[in-house]
This record gives C-alpha cells, sequence and structure tokens, in this order.
C-alpha cells in the first residue's frame, strides 16, 4: 500500500521488494525460511490464548466476540457530542472514544484568548464538570466503555469522568475509561503538551497508581505508537518506541513501590494500520509476543491475563489522501483487513474525509459499515489467527521481532525514552525520515493511487465532499455556560479545592483526588490546568533537524 | 518583491521603510529598524555599510558574551535561562544565535531560538538567528556588524551564539569580551574543547546537563586543563590580557539550576576586567582587528577591480592565452606594477 | 561588496495545534532548496508570530495550520502585520484546508496558499515566485 520499495526491471517486474522496517523480501517462502529464522512452533506460536500471544489473547478470538469497534468522535459543544455518541451508540458502536478540541486538550477553558477561533472546532468543548454531565448525559456508563483522547491533561478528565459517573448515581468500580494519556509521545508526535518531562511524566504515573488503587475497570494509560507512526517513524520503531515509552511510566509507577504485576494489565495500546498489509499483520503479531515475553521475562509478570498486549489498532490517517478522496473508503477497508487478520481487539478507522477535516455522520457511519462487514459478512470471524503458519507470515514476524528490539536498544543507548526525547534524538531521526518518505512519494517512488498514479487532472479542486462545519456559535455558548456557572458555583470550595491541588503538585502526594474534588466543585479545566502549569512551568520543546 | 529589493511593491505597501532606516530609529532601539539593518548587513547591501558608518560611534556600550560549544551540549536552553536572570537585572538583552548553513543548498534552518520563544513577545529582548554562510567556524563579519546594531540600540548585553569558535578576525574571541565554553559530562566531551583549540580562549567553563553521571570526573579533567593552561600562559595572556582565573561551573540549564552563577560570573569577569583596566585594552583590539578585517575585503575588493578594468589586465589574459607568460608570473607581475605605483 | 541575498522563511505554528510533521518536513524543503529557514516551534500566539518575523526580518511568513482555523487565524494576523510594519512580508499558510478556502484567504491577502499534499517543488516556486515578484 504504497510505503515498501521496490525495485522493478525494464519489463516492470518486480526484482526487490524492501519494506519501512527495513525487512527485505523474497518472492516466495517455504519450509526452509523458517529454519533458517530459528523458528519454532511452541516458543513462537503455540496455541491462540496462550503464551506468547502471537496468534491472538483469547482462544477464541472473533468467534467468541468481534471486534470492539470504537469511531474518535465529539466536535461543538457537549450536547452536540452527546447526540452524536447517541448516534452511533444507536447504530452499533460498543465503545466511545471521545474527541476533545484543543483548548480543552491544553488546559484553556473556553473564554480564554489563546481558545479563540478554537472552541469546538476538532472535539468537544469541556470547561467544567456541567459540560461532561450534558455530554454523557443517558450513556449507560457502566456498559458502555469511553476512551478520552486527551493527553496532558488526561488527569483532569479522568477525574470528571469519575466526577460524572459519582453524579450520575454508578461507583467508581462500575465505570470504564482508557485515557490516552501518553505524554512522552505527545512531544515525539501530536504536540499537545504542557508540562515539562520530568512533570509530564509523574502525572501519567499518579494516574496510574490512583487507577490502581481506586479505578479497578480502568486503563490508565493508552500508549499510542499510533502517533509516532503518523510522524514518520517506520512500523519497527513504532512498536519499539511505544513499549520504550511504556518502561519509563512503569520506572515510574514502581518506584512508588508499586510492583509491575499490579498495573502493567492496564496498560493498552493504540497502533497504526496504514502501510504495507503484510507489514502490519507481522508487526501486530511480533507485538503481542514481545509484550509478553517483556513483561513476565524483565518485569516477572506472572498472571497470564497481565502479559496481555490488548489495544486500539486502526485509524489509518497519514495513509489517506487529499485527491480522489472516496479512494480512502476503499483504502481503509484494506487497512482494516489488516487490524482484522491480526486478531485487533478494539478498532477504529479514519473516515474517508479526514484530509479534509473532522468526520460527517454520514462519513463515520460508512466507517463502522466497513468494520462490521468484515466481521458479519466476508468472514473475518470464522478462524483464529487464519494466516497462522504461513511461511511468509510467521517468517516475517520474526523478522519483525528482530528489527524492533534493534530499535529498542537503540533507544537504550541514549539513556531511554525520555532523555531521548528531551535531548531531541527522537524527534530528530523521525522528522528526516517523514521527509524522506513524503519525496519518495512525491517522486512516485512509493505508489499512491490517485496521487501519484492515476491522477486525474485537476480532480482535487473539483472533489465535491460534504464538509463538518465549524459552528462560530459554540464558543458563544461555551462562554455564556462558563459564565453563567461562575456566578453560581461555590467559590468557596473551588479555591479550596484548587489550594489542595496546588499542594499536592507541589510535594509528591497523588493529584487524583484532589482533582476528583475539584471536578464535584466545578473547578474548570483552566483552573486546575492553571495550578499544574504554575508549579510545573512548561516545556521547552528541542530543535528537530 | 520584498523591503530590500528595490522592487514597486516596497513603496505601494510599506512607503515608511526607507523612513525608519534611519540612526535615528535605530538609536531609538525601534525593533523593525534594527531588525532590517542587520538583513541589509547580511546582504552585503552597500546602504548597510553607510549606515553602520554613522551608527559605529554610538557602539562600545554592550557587554559582548560568547557562549561557544559542541552541538548538543544545551547552549539554547542555558541562553533561554541566562536571558531570564539578565531580565531579572533589567538588563536589555539581545542574542546572535548562529547556525551551520547547509555545505549542499547553501540554506539553513534556524531553530535556536525555539528554545528562546517564551521571550520573543519581552520588548526587551531581541534574538536574530544568523546562517553561518560557508564562513568557517561559523562566524562572519556580519555577526560583529549585527553586535553593533544591537549595541546602538541599546542592548545592554549582547550573547553571541555559535556551534564552532570560529577563524582569523572574526573568531569568538575577537567578538566577545568575554567567553563561555559549554560542555556536557562525558570523557569525551571536556577534551573536545582542547581539541577545538579553544580551551585558551575560555573564560567561564559551563558543565551543563550536570544532572548526569560523570560530572565531576568533568568538573575535574577540566580544572587540570585550566591549571596546565595557566602554569604555560604566554598564549593566554595575549588573547585575554588579564590574569583572571577561568571559572568552571555547574549547570541544569533545563530547570535553570546554576545560571544564577553563570550569569553573575559572567558580570564579574566584566567587573573585573573594568577594575583593572583591561576592558578598554580588549576593546582596543578589537576594533583593530575589525579595522584589519575591514581593510582586508576592501582593499581586496578595491585593488581587484581595479586590476580587472585596467587595460594591463586585458593584455596580460591575452599574453596568458597566447602562451607568451605563465599565470604564477604574470599575477606576481601585475600586483607587482600596482604596489610600485 | 557583492551582495548575496537568500530567501528568509519563518516557519510557524499559531495556536494550540500540535500536528508539526507537515511544518517540520517543509522546514527541511526549503532549507534544500537554499532558502534560510527560520522555525517558531508550537504553540505560537500572534504576537509571538509578528515579534519573531519582526527580529528574523524575514521575507515570507508560512503559517502551518491543520485544526480547520486558518480564516480566522490568518484575518487577525494580516491586521497585525499591517499594524506592525509588516505588510511587506508575504503572508502564505498549508494544511489542512479546504480547496474552497482558498478564494477567500487570497482575497485576505495571503500570498500563497499550500493545501496539504502539494508538492515540495509546488511550495519553493510558489514562494520563490513571491521573491521575484511573478505571481
Amino acid at each position: 500500500m504504497g510505503v515498501a520499495k521496490y525495485i522493478k526491471d525494464e519489463k516492470g517486474a518486480i526484482q526487490e521488494v524492501t519494506y519501512q522496517s527495513g525487512i527485505k523480501v523474497k518472492s516466495s517462502y517455504g519450509p526452509e525460511d523458517l529454519e533458517k529464522a530459528g523458528f519454532e512452533y511452541d516458543k513462537d506460536l503455540g496455541q491462540p490464548g496462550e503464551y506468547p500471544f502471537t496468534r491472538s489473547l483469547h482462544p477464541l478470538s472473533y468467534r467468541s466476540r468481534a471486534w470492539t469497534t470504537r469511531q474518535y468522535t465529539g466536535f461543538g459543544t457537549p450536547a452536540e457530542t452527546n447526540e452524536r455518541f447517541k448516534l452511533m451508540i444507536k447504530n452499533g458502536q460498543n465503545g466511545l472514544n471521545v474527541a476533545f478540541d484543543l483548548p480543552t486538550q491544553m488546559g484553556y477553558d473556553s473564554d480564554h484568548p489563546l481558545a479563540q477561533g478554537e472552541v469546538g472546532r476538532v472535539g468537544m468543548a469541556i470547561d467544567s464538570l456541567k459540560d461532561f454531565e450534558t455530554a454523557f448525559a443517558g450513556i449507560p456508563l457502566d456498559k458502555i466503555g469511553s476512551g478520552l483522547t486527551i493527553n496532558a491533561v488526561a488527569t483532569i478528565m479522568m477525574a470528571m469522568y469519575q466526577a460524572t459517573a459519582e453524579k450520575f448515581g454508578y461507583s467508581k468500580n462500575q465505570i470504564s475509561t482508557t485515557p490516552q494519556n501518553d505524554i512522552l509521545k505527545e512531544m515525539i508526535g501530536r504536540g499537545a503538551w504542557i508540562f515539562p518531562v520530568e512533570h509530564g511524566v509523574r502525572l501519567v504515573g499518579d494516574s496510574i497508581e490512583y487507577a490502581v488503587k481506586e479505578l479497578p475497570r480502568s486503563n490508565p494509560v493508552s500508549l499510542c505508537g499510533y502517533h509516532i507512526r503518523e510522524s514518520g517513524a517506520t512500523p519497527a520503531q513504532e512498536i519499539a518506541y511505544a513499549f520504550s515509552i511504556a518502561k519509563d511510566y512503569i520506572a515510574n509507577v514502581t518506584q512508588r513501590g508499586i510492583k509491575p504485576e499490579d498495573f502493567v494489565g492496564r496498560f493498552s495500546f493504540n497502533f497504526n494500520v496504514y502501510g504495507n498489509l503484510w507489514e502490519q499483520i507481522a508487526k501486530f503479531r511480533a507485538a503481542r509476543k514481545l509484550w509478553a515475553i517483556m513483561l513476565k521475562e524483565e518485569y516477572g509478570v506472572t498472571d497470564k491475563k497481565k502479559l496481555f498486549l490488548r489495544g486500539l489498532f486502526g485509524g489509518g490517517g497519514s495513509g489517506l489522501t487529499k485527491e480522489q478522496p472516496e479512494n480512502n473508503i476503499m483504502r481503509s477497508a484494506y487497512y482494516a483487513l489488516g487490524a482484522a487478520l491480526s486478531g485487533a481487539q478494539t478498532t477504529a478507522l479514519c473516515s474517508f474525509d479526514e484530509a479534509y477535516t473532522i468526520p460527517t455522520p454520514r462519513s463515520a457511519l460508512l466507517s463502522l459499515r466497513t468494520l462490521e462487514m468484515l466481521m458479519d459478512e466476508v468472514g473475518l470471524r470464522d478462524t483464529v489467527d487464519p494466516l497462522a503458519g504461513s511461511y511468509f507470515i510467521e517468517t516475517l514476524t520474526l523478522e519483525m521481532e528482530e528489527k524492533i528490539l534493534e530499535e529498542m536498544k537503540d533507544v537504550e543507548k541514549w539513556g531511554g525514552m525520555t532523555k531521548a526525547i528531551s535531548s531531541g534524538f527522537i524527534q530528530r531521526k523521525i522528522s528526516a525520515q517523514a521527509y524522506k518518505y513524503e519525496k519518495g512519494l512525491q517522486s512516485g517512488e512509493y505508489k499512491k493511487v490517485g496521487l501519484n498514479q492515476s491522477t486525474e487532472d485537476g480532480e482535487a479542486e473539483k472533489t465535491d465532499v460534504e464538509l463538518h462545519e465549524y459552528n462560530e456559535e459554540w464558543a458563544e455558548k461555551s462562554k455564556a455556560n462558563l459564565k453563567e456557572l461562575k456566578r453560581t458555583r461555590n467559590d468557596q470550595e473551588v479555591s479550596q479545592s484548587l489550594a489542595a491541588l496546588e499542594k499536592a503538585a507541589r510535594g509528591s502526594d497523588n493529584v487524583m483526588p484532589h482533582l476528583v474534588k475539584c471536578c464535584h466543585a466545578y473547578a474548570t479545566v483552566g483552573e486546575m490546568a492553571g495550578v499544574f502549569r504554575e508549579v510545573f512551568g512548561e516545556w521547552n520543546e528541542p530543535d528537530f533537524y | 518583491m520584498n523591503w530590500h529589493m528595490k522592487k514597486k511593491r516596497k513603496s505601494v505597501l510599506n512607503p515608511n521603510i526607507e523612513n525608519i532606516l534611519s540612526v535615528k530609529e535605530i538609536l531609538s532601539g525601534n525593533k523593525l529598524a534594527g531588525a532590517r539593518v542587520i538583513r541589509l548587513i547580511e546582504e552585503n547591501d552597500p546602504q548597510a555599510f553607510e549606515l553602520l558608518k554613522q551608527l559605529y560611534p554610538y557602539s562600545g556600550k554592550a557587554f559582548i558574551i560568547g557562549i561557544t560549544g559542541s552541538p548538543g551540549v544545551g547552549k539554547s536552553t542555558l541562553i533561554n535561562s541566562m536571558i531570564q536572570e539578565f531580565r531579572k537585572l533589567d538588563k536589555k538583552t539581545a542574542v546572535v544565535a548562529v547556525d551551520p548553513s547547509s555545505p549542499v543548498s547553501g540554506g539553513a534552518i534556524l531553530g535556536d531560538r525555539i528554545r528562546m520563544q517564551k521571550h520573543a513577545t519581552d520588548e526587551n529582548v531581541f534574538i536574530r538567528s544568523m546562517a553561518s554562510r560557508g564562513e568557517k567556524g561559523g562566524l562572519s563579519r556580519a555577526a560583529k556588524d549585527a553586535v553593533i546594531v544591537l549595541d546602538t540600540m541599546g542592548y545592554e548585553i549582547i550573547i553571541i551564539e555559535t556551534v564552532g569558535a570560529g577563524q582569523g578576525e572574526f573568531e569568538i574571541a575577537n567578538l566577545a569580551h568575554s567567553i563561555g565554553i559549554v560542555t556536557i559530562p562525558g570523557a569525551g566531551d571536556g577534551m573536545q574543547a582542547v581539541k577545538a583549540g579553544i580551551l585558551e580562549k575560555g573564560d567561564i567553563f559551563i558543565v551543563n546537563k550536570s544532572d548526569k553521571p560523570d560530572v565531576d570526573q568533568t568538573l575535574h579533567q577540566l580544572n587540570m586543563m585550566l591549571e596546565m593552561r595557566n602554569s604555560s600562559r604566554t598564549d593566554f595572556q595575549t588573547t585575554t590580557g588579564t590574569d583572571w582565573t577561568p571559572k568552571v561551573l555547574k549547570t541544569s540549564a533545563q530547570n535553570g539550576n546554576g545560571v544564577k552563577e553563570v550569569v553573575d560570573t559572567f558580570l564579574s569577569h566584566f567587573d573585573f576586567m573594568e577594575k583593572n583596566n583591561t576592558f578598554d585594552t580588549k576593546k582596543d583590539e578589537m576594533e583593530i582587528l575589525y579595522f584589519n578585517a575591514l581593510l582586508k575585503d576592501l582593499a581586496l575588493e578595491k585593488l581587484l577591480k581595479y586590476i580587472k578594468t585596467s587595460d594591463r589586465y586585458v593584455e596580460t589574459i591575452k599574453e596568458i592565452q597566447s602562451c607568451k607568460i605563465d599565470p604564477l608570473s604574470a599575477a606576481e607581475l601585475l600586483t607587482d606594477k600596482l604596489i610600485e605605483r | 561588496m557583492k551582495t548575496t541575498k537568500k530567501i528568509r522563511v519563518l516557519i510557524a505554528k499559531p495556536g494550540l495545534d500540535g500536528h508539526d510533521k507537515g511544518a517540520k518536513i517543509v522546514c527541511l524543503a526549503l532549507r534544500d532548496a537554499g532558502m534560510e529557514v527560520i522555525y517558531s516551534g508550537l504553540h505560537q500566539t500572534l504576537d509571538q508570530i509578528i515579534q519573531t518575523a519582526t527580529e528574523e526580518a524575514v521575507d515570507v511568513i508560512g503559517l502551518s495550520i491543520m485544526s480547520g482555523a486558518h480564516l480566522p487565524i490568518c484575518e487577525k494576523l494580516l491586521a497585525m502585520m499591517k499594524e506592525k510594519g509588516l505588510d511587506d512580508i508575504h503572508l502564505t499558510v498549508g494544511g489542512v484546508i479546504p480547496y474552497q478556502d482558498i478564494p477567500q484567504l487570497k482575497e485576505m491577502g495571503v500570498a500563497q496558499v499550500f493545501p496539504g499534499g502539494v508538492s515540495f517543488e509546488h511550495i519553493v516556486t510558489g514562494i520563490n515566485a513571491l521573491e521575484t515578484g511573478e505571481k
């Protein structure tokens, strides 16, 4: 799918294939390849649902249960988002994946000068618990789990989620939330960071510790190789860097006297499906296996279920093209096929119009239908790990493992991920790769239908995509609500809870219980993040070239 | 078409630009004017030379600090924290950050200021990125001239950031009054300062990222080297001309630790030079070096122009082409003739 | 003395959006086309962009915007540029920009628009054309 390098002879026959991760692919594979790679059935593959889980986490996989679909949803005010949530659930979606607008992601209220023009634009605008109450009204929080795409202020949103559930009469034991909460990858890729590295990692540690003790069904961290891949990492680096990041979070939490066994089972992952089909499949299988081995051998984790690499394999955003946008519907379907062939537990697809803007209801539903077809129509639920035993796939999986381990060693050389990010090493490496890849796309070295092959003159300008529209009124509505909130809430309660939060932030107390209190007192996101800004300062990003 | 190119749109869109490029505006600290003069300097625009001539008498008030060290030692981060400390002392502070140009394309990414961007909106801070444009060691006359402009704009502290120590008239030691050499813990790095030949020039040695292991070893190594330097100090005395004992400091620039001490030490170096009347000596030396550099540039340019437009030059070319004379003898002959006159 | 001209470009990420892959690879492409590129880093206020463009005396400002807020941001920045005497600097914008917004951007004074997916060559040519005064 346009990311491998193909060398052809003058007749157009393929002579050489090299995947992004640096693996050369042969014209055919046989038993001798498995032997050469040292393949052993029990060690490398085993039964489905058995260590090292190369095949799947559960013995029956999709036979017992199809994947969970979680389309990324959220825009405008909480009321709009609530409607869209209900639409997606009514149409068969069984989990939520909440998008927040940029001011919320960056810890600013809707009335902050920096929020201007951004309120409700790329996700829903949240200022206080009032907004969460509106957004989740009528959603059965004991049945529907929610992914929260939030990082720098993930602790605040976790607290909001808990406070909302409590307001609705659920106990914190019933609810399940998965905030993204992966601050190190934001520093590599997505850019929604606020605080300096060490404070960012401390907040991640606080949320993990809190979840272990107070939120039995929640997964406090979703490690996103996804965004690292989108920023220019190879598939092998995507996994390697996510694992290296995980190691730094584990180190932070174990320092608090908590054993890895007690919390690593709460980690989940978010990986990308964009790229060469086979390389992705090998990537997912290798990742499941390596994660289990790493936890068992390096961290002494013994409980089988805690060795699971659980997560969402999906998205594919940077594979989409702005040219001939309808092609993205088919393209995403193939990406999803890769996810299904790898036994993805949870999935979601970028919608075909996402190269333009956030999805319309129509495009979001098309993605959902694409995922349904794979499960219910074309047979992906028939048998577990259908590609197992393929000479090619098993060899490739082993080769992928090696590449991932090499990349992890590279990070170790730099003193671990936190240091490699502080110095800008990773960012430099990835930017250079992204540049090289983009040049390859533009020169036609990598093929992309509609972009550098089968293009139609001027079609991009003519393309008639129905676009999600931004409504200026959302900002006004949010600001009015915020004003009303500040008029009616108990100011004393707010300032007391914020003062307690500040004390915790300055010291080493876990900030989470204080955040929950702040949320209940209707302190705003801007006020809570403001406390952190005051105490921690902001990150000074390194150069990238 | 841009403001610095004499094209139509300049007068159409911004008729005031011509007016602000004046000595008066620069002396009043107008950032737009100062910045654009520096740009003209970089482009070798004759207009800049005229302005510099008029500005020069107003210069000489700033304390100029050179910060140098290998890539990755955290110079920009250190300078970012230094700006903060100087601002606490209410000093108007400017930075000239020199980055290498790509030898292949001639282009450059100038990213040092990313680390200093929080000072961008401070009226009393001016940050200017500059590409080395093929100059060995990165520093050029443009850097020197930019410092003159910033000096006359009223910046009391001017920091020059550069990867290399530079060479010839425009090496860092000839552009700045006080030199800080930044290094990081690790066996090889202390030695690198010596290899670059800058150990003799350093007034303050800063071991950054001091949270890393090996910091004590690096400090020890540096102190040893400085002791050796001091015991054979003839070279040292001629370059800085003072009895200043170089200081070795530890910083962790990322969280600002130790940076106040760095700033205080630079200021005490300044006081030291003033007290010992060596600051003026240093300035005089720098002025003569500047003169010599200008002389070299102008003499070369003017003489070449003179020679190349002479009949004699045209004749000589023909003589070489017809093998009447070899290029070596011809060049010698032409220049000798010139000096005779 | 012979004059040496180089195009100076400020690549800036205004606002809260942190997707910087595009901005970074454009910096690299412009460098390789012989330009001098100043990169602002993330989360810049318009004030920071104005001050940076002033101090760095650039010919061109290139904004990279992915959030969809290009219209209000460009409008405000252009007004500020005018106020601060920077109206001879060319403002260009790239990122996630629907084609239907291009006429409006041009009308308000944006010199060039580079929607996601345009080639480096296109961007370099576009910026060079601004420098030489060709459209």
